[in-house]
This record gives structure tokens, sequence and C-alpha cells, in this order.
């Protein structure tokens, strides 16, 4: 057997380096596959189980099959108004511009879509969209997108490395050349050599105590990537999702789709009040996400909350049929884990820690980092297309359009290098080194308990509502927990062992969340996924146009500062009439 | 209305049987059963308990899990003898008194602990022709939900293998080379079954996928946690479609002179 | 922590191995046990040749009488005429999917019940090597439409057997012997209506079933023989208790050990037979 400390590593030569299976990653590795590019792609976990299996409602794009007046000018508007003006704009463009073109994409690749009585791709009503535009099946809609992909994608001629983890992106002069990593089944150490690297991993929400995210979101490819130069933005603008299951607590966070106030549940509180009345009387459930979650926030924090700290969901006056038609994984998960019957009688939900808006910054157009060439990235971990708030629905779009993109681009990047750039073996041992390190360590703490804080932490002092002083607590407190995970134990040998695991992503989650604790701080401003108390309001002037930037200093310390949002052109702020403008402005400050 | 979870019985300790070993160079499950102690709290399914005990007791036990919401298809384990999966088991159902036995599936090579080897079923996956829709302008495509309905139903599929792990053919008499499992039969069915789908695949349903090797026993059924209904509405329909096509003659002869 | 064993969990223990604490046994002994009695009864009342009608009342384990309808033809034949009518239930039984299942698990352990081990040897075991439904016999199975097609035939006796019980002499009446015979009827037909082969034929085959508006009445058939088919285990297990039972009470009351209460006021002991077969 091999030893804990053995550092030898098998080295596997590939054009294109993708990283993350999920949507946007398996899309791009199609995509760069079918460019002629020789792909790996490399996913913690196996193939199929990504997080988008568990996006629910659907995937937007202006398909325009029920309500023929949409097009892609409208869902750039709800984007952009949704984003509380603060999407890049030409990301929020190019998004509503393609994503029709790439569902018609999957349905070609075998998906199968719910159907109009006409036989065409039938869509929902959502949260912030103008028009019925989420093509979807069910509530199991992220199921049906990977599994599409998957079919498609492992007859592409694409190696899928599956259960193995890439820690270390390595460069040479500010240009990608590789990718270093450990296969979890053995604990043995491989080395990708590649002339791109796609960055498709997701997001950072297991830093969260209450989450809807699977164990996978640590925020590796933030981490990874800003430690070879790449920059991240707009990381200060977390997604609570309204509607969290919240009772048995064994289940808090697991996700409530939206769907289920898009199919037409009606939130009330203990005095069976539809409160949204008082928040967003115009589009009532059926407003934005940050808007229903802070509303959540508020009524459970002025007692009148549900039994279990959150609000009352009813859908049961669609019918039982209807229900278990629409929402057939909702009615099962509520039965099985709650103990409610949702055809008879309302949920309790409560928000949930969901999506990170923010991440790597990208070139629109290419999906590339403007710092580090050679590095691409797409969905959750890259930044800029949802603003402060993103649109339910957007994001399974969202990965198939930049997805695509991110993966074109990145095999033409790999075209015009001629060889492979050289590695550097010292840093790679280096590398393997920190990676065995633990198995030396002889404290009695294991990387465990000091996850459970760190959820702990960000949850209350860097959740859902935000202030100066609990922000600057938690940032001295990541410095502490930081320390503490440094020293932490590992048992065990290097073959599947989750503590060794954890004791690696650990880190990445302090990363990725004293950041957003950082830009947190820096915001003094609130907008969508970012609210701060002590500015209970949207500075238009100065806010509005700024956008947060971090990165990773020489001497290691992570750094947050801001630069001048892109101006939209002028054309396209013709598209925005100033009511309502206005309107969309006027919603902050409410809470 | 709302149902109060019992505290009653759920806030006790509880005893895990839990399987913890290392495979042998053919991949058989060798190790022990390791006893836990473990504090219960109310709403806690399996994976909860597990959790825990990588926490405070064994924090290199391996185990397989993402979504921890019946998603994703990766927690499947042997509970009480029975395929399951971890985060879909509630505790508060189960007896108080017996303890509980955690162990692998058992159809699957063991890679450690609780996890194991389900990377044949990727490979069978790979041998299947993949959806073949006649014209690729999908603008002109019209099907309806009648027809979706049937595949859709097979799309629910989340992977987890429950279904290969409890079929006999596999877990049993380890026809992995003769026989595609439930899981892939369903997929099969599906592209069959799909109105816009053009291939053939029958003849490979037959020889290759060995649907003759099911004796339709339902235990894929029984066990499926999507509640997919396999054997009734996708192997038997299949095997209708091969006796079609290959065991009926009054059929065949209709088939040939184009009235079938 | 206690280690409890430390030995290799093997793929094949032996027969009943398993962890699962429920009474996973149950469904393997009742079916035994039912299957049992009825092969027992079924081989006796056949061979028995003789009260199997009474008054109106015509045994379904008899029906259609050939013998009957066809003397000439028959007239060679000195064993009982069930004989000549029984293949068909018996194999639509016997190739059903859901007796398949059931008798696959009960009898030859295959599995014994879910992740429920199975014999390493010896006459429970398929054969040397487990080879399902691919050689013969079991490749007969897929001839399960063929029995579909003849307990269709049956059924069309079954609902004549109704009717002629209650008419006796012209004169319409009921007795418990018709509610019996009824009973059988529907079940039967809702066994036989409720058949895979049958599901496939409405409109199962079809890919496409908004195609046209035959391929439209096709799926309104096989939508809603869906609906039966979930229910075919059940039927498959009531219509074999009311065949017997239907059988059973006409064979008693022959045999004078019970009184058929009727409209009609008539002990048949004391009449002849009035089906005209």
């Amino acid at each position: 057997m091999m030893s804990s400390t053995e550092h030898n590593y098998e080295t596997k030569s590939y054009d294109v380096i993708v990283i993350g299976a999920g949507g946007a990653g398996l899309r791009a590795a199609i995509e760069a596959s079918a460019q002629g590019a020789s792909v790996a792609l490399v996913t913690k976990s196996l193939l199929g189980k990504a997080h988008t299996v568990m996006a629910e409602g659907g995937m937007a794009a202006a398909l325009g099959n029920l309500d023929a007046a949409d097009g892609w000018v409208p869902h750039f508007k709800d984007s952009i108004r949704g984003g509380k003006y603060m999407n890049n704009w030409r990301m929020a463009q190019i998004h509503a511009e393609e994503a029709p073109e790439r569902v018609k994409e999957l349905e070609l690749w075998g998906a199968v879509f719910d159907r109009t009585p006409d036989g065409r791709i039938l869509q929902r009503a959502f949260g912030g969209h103008t028009y019925r535009r989420l093509a979807h099946v069910g509530d199991r809609t992220g199921l049906e997108l990977i599994r599409t992909l998957q079919d498609k994608g492992i007859h592409s001629g694409i190696d899928v490395f599956m259960e193995c983890t890439v820690t270390n992106l390595l460069e040479e002069n500010g240009q990608v050349s590789g990718a270093f990593g450990y296969w979890r089944e053995s604990g043995r150490f491989i080395l990708f050599k590649g002339k791109s690297i796609v960055m498709a991993s997701g997001g950072i929400g297991k830093a969260f105590e209450v989450t809807s995210n699977s164990w996978e979101y640590t925020g590796d490819g933030q981490a990874m990537a800003m430690a070879i130069g790449a920059e991240l933005i707009d990381m200060e603008f977390l997604q609570f999702h309204p509607t969290g299951m919240v009772c048995p607590a064994s289940v808090k966070g697991i996700l409530v789709t939206e769907a289920v106030r898009g199919e037409g549940g009606k939130l009330t509180n203990a005095l069976g009040e539809r409160f949204m009345k008082n928040y967003d009387p115009e589009r009532m459930e059926l407003s934005t996400r940050d808007i229903v979650a802070k509303a959540i926030y508020a009524e459970v924090r002025d007692g009148r909350g549900s039994p279990n700290g959150g609000v009352f969901l009813d859908i049961s006056h669609r019918g039982a049929d209807y229900i278990k038609r629409k929402l057939p994984s909702m009615y099962h998960q509520f039965l099985e884990l709650g103990d409610v019957d949702i055809t008879k009688g309302p949920m309790e939900v409560g928000p949930t820690m969901h999506y990170t808006m923010g991440g790597i910054r990208v070139n629109p157009e290419t999906q590339e980092s403007p710092t580090v060439k050679g590095l691409f990235a797409a969905g959750e971990c890259s930044g800029g297309m949802h603003g402060a708030n993103r649109l339910g629905g957007n994001s399974l779009s969202d990965l198939i359009v930049f997805g695509r993109r991110a993966g074109l681009y990145a095999a033409e990047f790999a075209k015009q290098q001629t060889e492979m750039l050289p590695i550097d073996n010292e840093k790679v041992k280096g590398y393997a080194q920190a990676l065995v390190e633990p198995f030396e360590r002889k404290g009695t703490e294991t990387p465990y308990p000091i996850h459970a804080e760190l959820q702990h932490l960000m949850h209350t002092k860097v959740g859902i509502v935000r202030e100066e002083k609990f922000l600057k607590e938690a940032i001295a407190e990541l410095a502490v927990l930081r320390e503490r995970a440094k020293k932490a134990r590992v048992d065990g040998s290097r073959a599947y062992n989750p503590g060794w695991h954890l004791a690696h992503d650990l880190i990445n989650m302090i990363d990725a969340s004293e950041i957003v604790a950082k830009a947190a701080l820096q915001r003094e401003d609130s907008r969508g996924g970012h609210t701060r108390l002590d500015f209970n309001f949207s500075d238009d002037k100065v806010w509005r146009h700024r956008t947060s930037v971090a990165s990773r200093a020489t001497d290691g310390t992570l750094t947050v500062s801001y630069f001048d949002k892109p101006q939209m052109p002028k054309e396209l702020v013709a598209l925005f009439d100033k009511a309502e403008e206005k309107t969309a402005f006027e919603t902050e400050g409410k809470f | 209305m709302m149902m109060i979870v019992s505290d009653a019985h759920t806030n006790r300790v509880a005893n895990f049987h839990v399987f913890r070993g290392n495979p042998d160079e053919n991949g058989e499950h060798i190790g022990e059963v390791v006893n836990y102690e473990v504090p219960l709290k109310p709403g806690w399914v399996v994976l909860d308990a597990i959790h825990w005990i990588q926490a405070n007791k064994q924090p290199d036990l391996a185990v397989r899990w993402n979504c921890k919401a019946a998603k994703c298809g990766s927690c499947s384990a042997e509970i009480n003898g029975l395929p399951s999966l971890m985060c879909k088991t509630r505790l508060d159902h189960m007896p108080a008194d017996k303890p509980i036995i955690v162990k692998p599936m058992k159809t699957f090579p063991l890679i450690k602990d609780l996890v194991t080897d389900v990377s044949w079923n990727y490979e069978v996956n790979k041998k299947i022709q993949p959806f073949t829709p006649a014209n690729s302008n999908v603008d002109t495509w019209r099907y309806f939900q009648q027809d979706a309905d049937r595949v859709q139903e097979f799309r629910k599929c989340i992977e987890c293998f429950i279904c290969q792990d409890t079929c006999h053919v596999l877990r049993h008499h380890s026809k992995f080379d003769k026989f595609f499992g439930p899981r892939f039969m369903i997929r099969l069915a599906q592209l069959e079954f799909h109105p816009l789908d053009v291939a053939d695949r029958l003849k490979f349903i037959k020889e290759e996928a060995g649907i003759g090797f099911c004796n339709i026993t339902k235990c894929c059924t029984d066990r499926c946690p999507e509640q997919i209904r396999i054997t009734d509405n996708g192997i038997i329909p299949l095997k209708e479609r091969v006796v079609d096509r290959f065991y009926d003659p009054i059929t065949m002869l209709l088939n040939k002179i184009g009235l079938g | 922590m206690a280690e409890l064993n430390a030995a290799p969990v093997l793929k094949t223990q032996g027969f009943g191995i398993t962890d699962r604490k429920d009474a996973w046994w149950w469904e393997q002994v009742f079916t035994i046990v039912v299957m049992g009695l009825f092969t027992i009864y079924a081989t006796w009342a056949a061979a028995a040749n003789a009260y199997f009608e009474v008054g109106p009342y015509f045994s379904p384990f008899y029906s259609p009488n050939l013998k009957a309808m066809f003397p000439e033809a028959f007239s060679w034949m000195s064993f009982s005429p069930a004989f000549l009518i029984l293949w068909a239930p018996l194999g639509f039984r016997g190739t059903c999917y859901f007796y398949r299942r059931t008798y696959y698990r009960a009898i030859f352990n295959d599995p014994p019940a879910c992740a429920v081990d199975k014999p390493k040897v010896g006459l429970l075991r398929w054969a040397a090597d487990y080879t399902g439904e691919t050689l013969f016999p079991f490749v007969l199975q897929n001839f399960h439409r063929y029995f579909m097609y003849a307990a269709l035939v049956l059924v069309v006796f079954h609902w004549k057997h109704v009717w002629d019980s209650m008419f006796y002499k012209g004169q319409f009446g009921v007795g418990v012997g018709s509610l019996v015979i009824l009973l059988d009827a529907v079940l039967l037909s809702l066994y036989v209506f409720s058949c895979h082969s049958l599901r496939h034929l409405l409109g199962g085959k079809l890919n496409n079933f908004m195609a046209n508006i035959f391929s439209k009445f096709r799926f309104s058939l096989w939508e809603g023989q869906t609906v039966l088919n979930g229910q075919h285990w059940f039927y498959a297990w009531a219509s074999l208790f009311t065949v017997g039972l239907c059988d059973l009470y006409i064979r008693l009351t022959a045999m004078g050990v019970i009184k058929d209460w009727n409209t009609w006021g008539i002990d048949w002991l004391t009449v002849l037979p009035a089906t005209g077969h």
C-alpha cells in the first residue's frame, strides 16, 4: 500500500482541461471537443451528480412559445432589473440572445421538456420574468439538463476523470500550463498538462449553515483561480433562496423550488396574511428572490413567523393531481422528509443560501480571465452575468450559454498554442507536499468542527442581512478559523478519506468566505443579494456604478477593492424607460 | 395540516453497525462491522448519523454523497439489508431497540467502507446508441405531453444504481457481461419510446443488453427511490417489442407484409 | 466502538442470508401454500369428471365443455373434458408476467426476496448457470400473448355461464351460485383485461400516440388499460381464488353437501342440469 506521504504522480496532457462536470463544465467540454480539441473533464464527484441536478424550476429562454411578445429584449431587461442594474450588460445581452438556441440544442440531444398543447416546449412563469419563459420538466429540470449533456458528452470523445479533485492550477508567466490534484479513490496524485483551462466548479454555499447547496460547493475554483492571479468580482452578492425547508432541523435548507410559487403558491404569515402585498404588491409571490427572501426574513424577525421560524407556502388549492404532476419531487420531499402532505396543507419555508452571483472575472464574450491567459470560467464560479441578484431560471441557461462559449474560446486558445508550456516540477512537488502535510499534524482537532463553526459564523454574521460590526468580527474570526484549519488533524490513509478531503476544501471555503465578508464590508449600500442594516438603502449615486474586485496579493493576503462598472451602450439604455427604473429602485429600502 | 415530528423516540441513542473495510484484489468486500453509538435528533436520516460518526468518531469513514436531498443518487447503501438512499431513510421510522446495519452496495466492487466502484455502469451507458432524431431542425418538431409522459418517467432516474444493486442477475449471478441491468433497460426504453427517435435498438436489446436475462422479479421496481415502474412500464413493454420482432410468428409475418 | 466480526462479505453465502429485519419470507410461504393448495384441488377437480354442473350452474374448470359441444368429435375420449381446456387458463397464468415474478421468487428462489441470498447448490436453484428467459423452456414465456388470446375466448364463455345461471327454463332468477359465477367472471375479466401483453397490443407498441385519430383512439385504450394493469397482481390472486371457489361451490352443491339458495326456490338435486351443451 502507498504510504501517505508518497509524492509520485501520473501525468496526462490535453488541449483543454475542464474542471467541474456540472451543466457549464459538460457544455464547455462538449463544445471544446466539437472544435477538435482533446478534452479532459475532471470532476470531484461521479458524472451526473453535479449540483446542477438540484436545479428544479426550469431554464429561462425567450422562446416565445406561449407569449409571442417575448424575445431577447424583454429577457435582457428582466435580467438587468432583477440584477439591480449591477449585471455586466454584455453578458446579460449575450445570455438573453443565445439562450433559446441552447435550449433547442438540448432538445436535439434528447432532452424531453414538458409540452405545450400544440406540441412545443412548455414554458412557465417565474419570479421577475415578465413572460412565461422557463422551459422545464416538472420540478427536475436540472437533472434533465445534466443527463442530456452527460449522454451527449460520453459520445463526444471527452476523457472524463471522475472523483478526481483538482487542488492547484499551474501557470507560467501569467498563462495557464496545467492543473494538479488527486484521485479521491486512491489518494494518488495526478498532473494535467494543458493549453487552456475552463473553470466550472460552482459556488461557495457549503460555507453556510443553512444552504441548498451540495458538499461540492466549497469555492475551489474561486480559490485556485485567485492563487494564479485571477480576480473575483461581485462576491458580496449572495442569493438566499426565499424558500428552503425549515423543519425538521436535519433537512433545513433543502430547496423548495420557486416553481411552487410559479404554479400559484401563496405565501402567508402566522396571521394568515398574504404578506407579499406589503413588499411587492404588483408581483406578489412572483417578485424577485432577493425581495421575497428579505420579506420572509422581516416577517419572522417581527414575530409573524411560523412555529419553526419560517412562513407558510401553500399550493394545495391547485389540487392533488396537478401538484403530483407538476411538482412531483416537492410532493415526495415533503412527504418523506418532512411528514407534510403538500396537496393537503401548507409547507413551512424560510430563506436558504442558494447561489453566488459573484465569481471569477471574465471577458463577457470569451469567458477568459483578463488577468490570466488561457484561464476561462463559466457558470456559477464566474461573475458578472447576474449582477446583484439572479432571476430564477437564469442559472441553467447561463450554464449552457456561457459553458459553450468558454469551451469554444478555450479550444480556440489551445489551437493558437504551438506547444505545452513547461511544468515546474519543484512547484508541483511543493503542492504535493502541502497536500500530504496534514497527515503529519499532531493536533487534537479534526476539520469537521472547524467547518461547522465556519458555517455558523457565515450564517450569523455574513448572512442575509449584514452590519459593519458583525462583518468586522467575522473577518477577525475567519483569521482564527484559518489558523485552526491549518493545524487540523487527518486520520487514516489517503484512500477515499473524507477528513483529508475536507481539510483541503476548508481552506478554499475560508478564502471565499473572507472575500465575501470583505466585499460586504466595503459596499456601503443595500441591493439584491447584499443588505446592510447600517446602510439600508440603495446608494445609486455611488455604489450602483461600482463593482467589487478581489484578488490575492503577492504576500498571500486577500484584498478587495472596486472598479467602475462598464457603461451600457446608449441604445440598450434606451430600452429602459424611467418610470420602470424608478420602481425597480424603490423596492429597496423597505426592509 | 402540519404533523409535528415526535421527539419521543427520536431523541435517543441508536447503535449503528457500519461496515468498514477495503477490497481484496477482486474487489470483494473485506472488512468488519463496527458499532457506533449515535445520539439521534428528530427528523434525522441515516446519512445524518453517518455524518455524525465522521465528525465525532471516525473522520476517515468513507461515504459517497452529494446533495442530501434525494436528487443526485450518490448515497446508495444497504440499510438493514435493503438497498436504499441514506439521505432518504428516516430513522424515526425504525425500531428503537435494534441496531441499524449500514453496508455498501453488495453488487459492486468495494472501494472503501461504504463506497463502491460503480464505473461498470458508465461503461454500459457508452454502448447505447444515443437519441437519434430523423431531422435536426428542432423548430419543426412537434410531439405531445401524452408521448412525453412515458419517456419522462424514465428520465426521472437519478442513477443511484440501487436497481442494479438489487437485481439478482447482477447481484448473485454477476452477469455483468451479458445483462445491462434495470437502469439501462429504462434508458433503452426511454430512447425506444421517444416519438422522434428513429434508431432501431431491438436486436441490441435482445442480444447485447440481454433483456432475456431479466426474469421480471421486480426488485428493481420495489426499491427504486424515484418510484419509477421499471418493470411494468419499461422492461415488460420492451420484452413485448422483442417478442414482436423475434418470437411471434404472426406479428413477424404482419410486419413482413407491412401490416404490423 | 467494537468490532463485531471480521469476515469477507461474499456474494453468495447461502439460502435466506440477509440483513433484512422484516418478514421477507412471508410472500414466499404464502405463494407456496396457496399455489400448492390450488394445484392439488384443481388437479383433483379436473380429473373427477363429475359434479361440474348442477341446475343452471356450470363449473369454470370445465368451460367450455368441448365434449358436450362436439360429442361426435370427442366420442373416443374417456377422460375428463376439463383436460381439453385447462391448458388455456393454466398457460395464461403460467406465462403471466405477474405469476412469473411470483413463482420465480417463491419456487425457483431467484431471488427468494429482494436482497435475500439464494441457495448455493441444489434443486432450489434455477440451473447450474442462470440463463433467465433466454433458453428452453423459459424462452417459451415469450408466447404469453397467445395464451392471452385463448383467455379472451374463455372470458366470453364465463360470461355465458353468468347469463345461463340467471335463467332456469326461460325464467329469470338469481341464486347464490349465480353470484359466485358472476364474481368469477368479473375477476377473470379484470385479470385478463389487465394483461401486460394486451397493454402492448392496445397501444404500448406505438411510439407516437398523437400521430392520427386511430393512434389517439389506441392511446385512450392504452391509458385506461394502464390503470387496470397496475392492479394486475391483485386480479391475478383474486381470480385464482374465485375460480376455485366457483368450482367448489358448484361441486359441493352437485354432491348435495350444501344447498343453493335461489329465487326459483328449487333444490337442484331434484332436477337435471339445465345447460344444454
